[in-house]
């Protein structure tokens, strides 16, 4: 068990090296993220933001941008094949996903440090009213999501159309972990806020996170054998 | 045994199917909608159909990746392509009927909303195992694997955000005249289901044999 | 944080049998009731046009895929027995290199030397790059290499962990003379060590050198190819000319 996770951690550590080298990944889903709130600002402002849009607007954002940021992921180990290279290493299957799992997730708290305060700012979003709360809801939710996602990203790496379709597998599949990451967030920037909905939301994305991590792992191995 | 007994099932639910028309006009018409009530018979048999359709090919799904067995991924393949027949059954009937009892097209709440978002779960699923090219069966058995176990956190999480806001529009509880008829369309369904699903799986085991005598051939 | 000491000893073996082994995609069988043996210290060459099933079988052999039907017995286990840890006796030099083009030489072999629990980090990664002739490279990303320092690069990652069965897709492909006499020298090298070395290949006469057996595969049949005199290209020839007759 500790070396699956140290090789885990060997795997991670090894892309956020390069993506240290470049910040390719970071700067392009960072800005990305920002274009998307820029539509979205053109679609749902009037003289002020449409009641409660902040919530929506972040999470979709957040989607969009981590899709992109996983098909990148992966379209990196497609080069010189390095996927194939990770699993043949003699550690558990698992160990290449959570590697990635982790390495993703990192790249996602980045992004979210910066867009996060960019949506209070544009959409006047009470971000300081329960900061706790609202930072366990975006991990949880975006642990959830890359679950799914790196899942879907690692298997679809050498079949066709992968570009389209891991969208297509994933927004239906990752739909719970948007209704609760939505739905908590409204609650705390609503007028009148609801922390204790929140809270309740924030557990239904906990247990929904145990739940497809652990379905995740186990599919993993057996997806990835051709 | 199946090749037998689908024709006998076709026959049978034929019978069942034609003689419910009859049985859904004499039943008594519910009090606030009427007769556009009585599309529930079909609009909820369909759902039912469809749900145990999912589980299908969730567990047929989960089967493959463990064993990798063919049958396992004809059945998952039958029971994703039923789905989203009868998938798409509710989602038409649907909207009619809440057209006619309530006055708009579509409703977000927990029923509607996650078999919209099942329908899309299996169509995604063939969609993959059209154009991922080689291997796809094995990338949609995971995506199977995935649909089952996200449904019934889909309908949970949509149920708890639409309860938020309570609409006017709460599906009636059935009263006991209606149930004889409508376990009858449900039966009815049921055989038409199973009926498919034989042929389906048939045919796919055909294709999979004409690949079979393909490679032969070479030798 | 540098893993274990070498794969423990249960999981080496010292000969690979494939019994029977077929492999199809839909209707396009790759791999056709294929068998063969191979024994420690020694270097088998797997012939065959393009398309032929070599890489298919090598993707089996490194247990990357799994045959449609018949079994790979590495000693006395298959790959299910064996588990995880069989993978640490295999090595391979894959025809895309399993290479990180944005991380150093020395960071792509200390990556792989983590992952695989190589024991003595720093000396293996050295003594890998000295044999690569790449020490005065080790800190250069290896994205900017040419092919032929890259082959070098990518066949010591593949031999870091000291694997047992080492499998090479194309391996003389794009050397230059001196980095081919490099590669067969290391190979030899490998045969002396008791290692099993399985290799596809087009390049008859620089194989010739340094194999011991040959197989040819042809749309997915598998045929020995005579030892004895006479060059290695003249009696692979003669060896599909039979499977076809």
């Amino acid at each position: 068990m500790t070396r699956t996770l140290q090789a885990a951690w060997t795997i991670a550590r090894k892309d956020l090296r390069i993506e240290a080298r470049s910040r390719e990944l970071v700067y392009t889903t960072l800005f990305f993220a920002v274009a998307c709130l820029l539509v979205f600002a053109f679609a749902f402002v009037r003289e002020r933001p449409i009641d409660n849009a902040a919530a929506g607007i972040l999470w979709v954002a957040l989607a969009f941008s981590g899709t992109l940021a996983l098909g990148r992921t992966f379209e990196r180990e497609r080069q010189g094949e390095t996927l194939r290279a990770l699993l043949l290493a003699p550690v558990e299957r698992g160990a290449v996903y959570l590697g990635k799992l982790i390495a993703l997730l990192l790249l996602m708290a980045a992004v979210e440090l910066i867009v996060v305060p960019i949506v209070g700012l544009l959409f006047s979003a009470p971000l300081l009213r329960a900061p706790a709360l609202l930072a366990g809801l975006l991990a949880l939710g975006t642990i959830g999501f890359a679950a799914i996602g790196t899942l879907f990203a690692a298997m679809l790496v050498r079949a066709s159309s992968r570009d389209v379709l891991l969208p297509i597998l994933l927004y239906p599949m990752t739909a719970p972990l948007l209704i609760a990451g939505v739905q908590g967030t409204a609650a705390i920037f609503a007028d009148e806020p609801n922390l204790a909905l929140a809270e309740n939301w924030l557990a239904m994305l906990l247990f929904f996170d145990a739940v497809v991590v652990t379905v995740a792992l186990w599919v993993f191995g057996a997806v990835m054998t051709e | 045994m199946m090749n037998r007994l689908v024709p006998v099932l076709l026959i049978a639910a034929a019978i069942v199917f034609g003689y419910a028309p009859f049985l859904i006009r004499d039943s008594p018409a519910e009090d606030t909608m009427g007769v556009v009530f009585k599309i529930f018979y079909f609009h909820v048999s369909s759902a039912l159909t469809m749900m145990l359709s999912a589980i299908v090919c969730a567990v047929a799904s989960a089967a493959y990746l463990r064993r990798r067995s063919r049958t396992a991924d004809h059945l998952a393949l039958a029971a994703a392509e039923l789905a989203v027949v009868f998938g798409a059954i509710v989602l038409i009937t649907g909207p009619l009927w809440a057209r006619k009892s309530w006055g708009f097209w579509w409703v977000w709440d927990a029923r509607v909303t996650s078999t919209l978002v099942m329908w899309m779960m299996f169509s995604s699923y063939l969609l993959l195992r059209k154009y991922a090219g080689v291997g796809s069966e094995t990338l949609s058995a995971a995506v199977g694997v995935f649909a089952g176990v996200m449904s019934p956190l889909v309908y949970k999480s949509v149920d708890i955000w639409r309860t938020q806001h309570p609409t006017t529009n709460v599906l009636p509880s059935l009263p006991p005249g209606m149930r004889g008829v409508w376990l009858w369309c449900l039966v009815g369904f049921l055989m038409l289901y199973v009926a498919l699903m034989a042929l389906r799986t048939r045919l796919a085991a055909s294709q999979a044999a004409l690949d079979d005598l393909h490679l032969a051939l070479e030798d | 944080m540098s893993g274990g000491p070498h794969a423990p000893e249960p999981d080496d073996f010292d000969h690979v049998t494939v019994r029977d082994v077929s492999r199809t995609f839909g209707r396009r069988r790759a791999l056709a009731r294929v068998s063969l043996d191979c024994r420690a210290g020694e270097i088998l060459a797997v012939l065959g046009p393009n398309g032929a099933g070599k890489s298919t079988l090598l993707g089996i052999l490194a247990t990357l895929m799994r045959p449609t039907d018949g079994e790979i017995r590495y000693g006395a286990r298959t790959a299910a027995e064996a588990g995880d840890g069989l993978r640490g006796r295999i090595g391979v030099l894959g025809h895309d290199l399993f290479l990180y083009g944005e991380l150093t030489a020395r960071e792509n072999l200390r990556f792989f030397g983590r992952l695989y629990g190589v024991g003595d980090l720093d000396g293996t990664v050295d003594a890998a790059l000295t044999a690569a002739r790449l020490s005065d490279r080790a800190d250069d990303r290896a994205g900017a290499f040419s092919r032929g320092l890259r082959q070098r690069l990518a066949l010591e990652r593949a031999l870091l962990h000291a694997p047992r069965l080492v499998l090479l897709d194309e391996p003389f492909t794009g050397l230059d003379d001196d980095s081919a006499a490099h590669l067969s020298a290391r190979l030899r090298d490998l045969r002396r060590r008791g290692a099993i070395v399985v290799m596809a290949t087009h390049d008859f006469e620089t194989a010739d050198a340094v194999v011991d057996r040959a197989v040819c595969l042809d749309n997915g049949r598998v045929r020995d190819v005579a030892a004895g005199p006479g060059p290695l290209r003249e009696r692979y020839r003669h060896a599909l000319r039979e499977a076809r007759a």
